[in-house]
């Protein structure tokens, strides 16, 4: 945003929605494999960090003495994933790497979404100042960044299929289940495991994305409110900012901890033949 | 909603931070929660075989009383019964002594009774020797009466 004029509220929108990526401007192409978004990256890869921190923080202090509060914190999102992966994963082995990704899952996510609290002006406007003109923080509102975490999972998923069911095993599941064998319902059965894994793996990421995406939306839009400078538009940001920020407090934790469930559960699915 | 290369380089980051937590985050916390659990259930059984011994002690204090209460009865109704014991032969030998006592003062105041009279008697005797001889003497020939005054002497 220059000074000599002062944007209308759907450039408003469209700068604030406009990643900060390798080609320095707006993408035009709807997949271009050659570009980056710096700002995504930027944002998940520190958040990432600050979450292995965090925990490592805590797992290299843990003592199985009395915990401090926060030992005692990280040790109620521990149990809780340990949990809910002991609920869906039975095989321990799994659980050794499944449960832990869980818990990362789930506390990066939670930390990228949290993004979405900040108010939508202010980092976007320090970066002004560096002569960075577009940026995103939200992590999670990049479909990028949340398909890729889903496509991981698929990854994950597709990996235990052939470490629990062997190649024959899995194969001939592809083209037996969910219909059963018979010569004509084998590529049936193929189309619809095929659309199976897809659907999950899209739904999955576009689910995170979908709702970090129109939360950042509303906080723009709430943005604008006050940006009219009446008094009217001034009280409602205040209230329906107020309001919406702590909404989303629900909706930030409750984004991170199903992304953190359908992960364990689709692992666990791939544990089980149909 | 444009997709780009983001998407693999998540990926990538998405694996490397899964790697770390599973190798250096997840084992020492949940050996330690393991390790807590332990304690707490070591501690808690500790508590119950704490509390079964109290329970025991208590029983058996409870059996020493009783059987201390019991033994005390025993010692006080035998000692009652040793002091009646007592009682009873002391006032059998007092009886005794009172008997005895009495039997000899019995005796000796007979004995002396007896001595008594036989001093009177003599006394008398010689009394009435003496008196017979005055008469007599101024009388009779003591001589001649002698006899006779034997024979009275006898009859005293």
């Amino acid at each position: 945003m220059s000074a000599e004029h002062l944007p209308t509220s759907g450039e408003y929108i469209v700068h604030h929605l406009t990643h900060l990526n390798t080609t320095g401007e707006a993408q035009k192409a709807v997949i271009d494999w050659s570009i980056f978004n710096i700002d995504s990256l930027f944002y998940s890869i520190v958040l990432g960090l600050i979450t292995i921190f965090f925990l490592w923080k805590a797992a290299s202090k843990a003592t199985s003495g009395v915990p401090g509060r926060f030992q005692a914190a990280v040790e109620i999102l521990v149990e809780m994933v340990a949990e809910q992966a002991k609920g869906v994963i039975h095989s321990e082995q799994s659980r050794k790497f499944v449960a832990p990704l869980g818990l990362t899952v789930f506390v990066w996510i939670f930390l990228m979404n949290a993004m979405d609290l900040l108010p939508v002006d202010l980092l976007p406007n320090i970066g002004q100042m560096f002569g960075i003109h577009y940026q995103r923080v939200v992590g999670t509102a990049d479909l990028n960044i949340s398909l890729g975490m889903s496509i991981s999972v698929l990854f994950i998923c597709l990996y235990y299929n052939l470490k629990i069911k062997g190649v024959n095993g899995w194969v001939h599941e592809l083209f037996t289940a969910p219909f059963g064998n018979h010569p004509i319902l084998w590529p049936i059965n193929f189309l619809m495991q095929l659309i199976e894994f897809a659907s999950k793996t899209i739904s999955h990421g576009m689910r995170l994305f979908g709702n970090m995406y129109a939360g950042e939306l509303v906080f723009m839009l709430i943005a604008l409110l006050g940006g009219t400078a009446t008094v009217f538009g001034f009280l409602g940001n205040v209230i329906a900012g107020s309001v919406w920020a702590i909404f989303h407090i629900l909706i930030i934790t409750l984004q991170a901890f199903i992304f953190m469930m359908l992960t364990l559960v689709y692992v666990g699915q791939a544990h089980e033949g149909h | 909603m444009n997709l780009n290369a983001t998407l693999f380089a998540q990926i990538v980051v998405f694996f490397v931070l899964a790697w770390f937590t599973m190798q250096f985050v997840w084992p020492p916390i949940v050996k330690a929660l393991d390790e807590r659990a332990k304690k707490i259930a070591d501690g808690l059984a500790a508590a119950e075989q704490g509390k079964k011994d109290l329970e025991l002690a208590s029983q058996r204090s409870a059996e020493a009383i009783k059987e201390g209460r019991v033994k005390a009865a025993e010692l006080i109704a035998n000692a009652e019964k040793r002091a009646n014991q007592v009682i009873e032969e002391a006032k059998k030998t007092a009886q005794a002594e009172y008997d005895k006592i009495i039997a000899n003062a019995k005796n000796d105041a007979e004995q002396e009774a007896i001595r008594v009279k036989e001093e009177l008697r003599l006394k008398m005797s010689e009394l009435v020797i003496s008196g017979a001889e005055q008469i007599l003497r101024r009388e009779i020939n003591q001589q001649n009466n002698a006899d006779i005054l034997k024979q009275i002497q006898q009859a005293l």
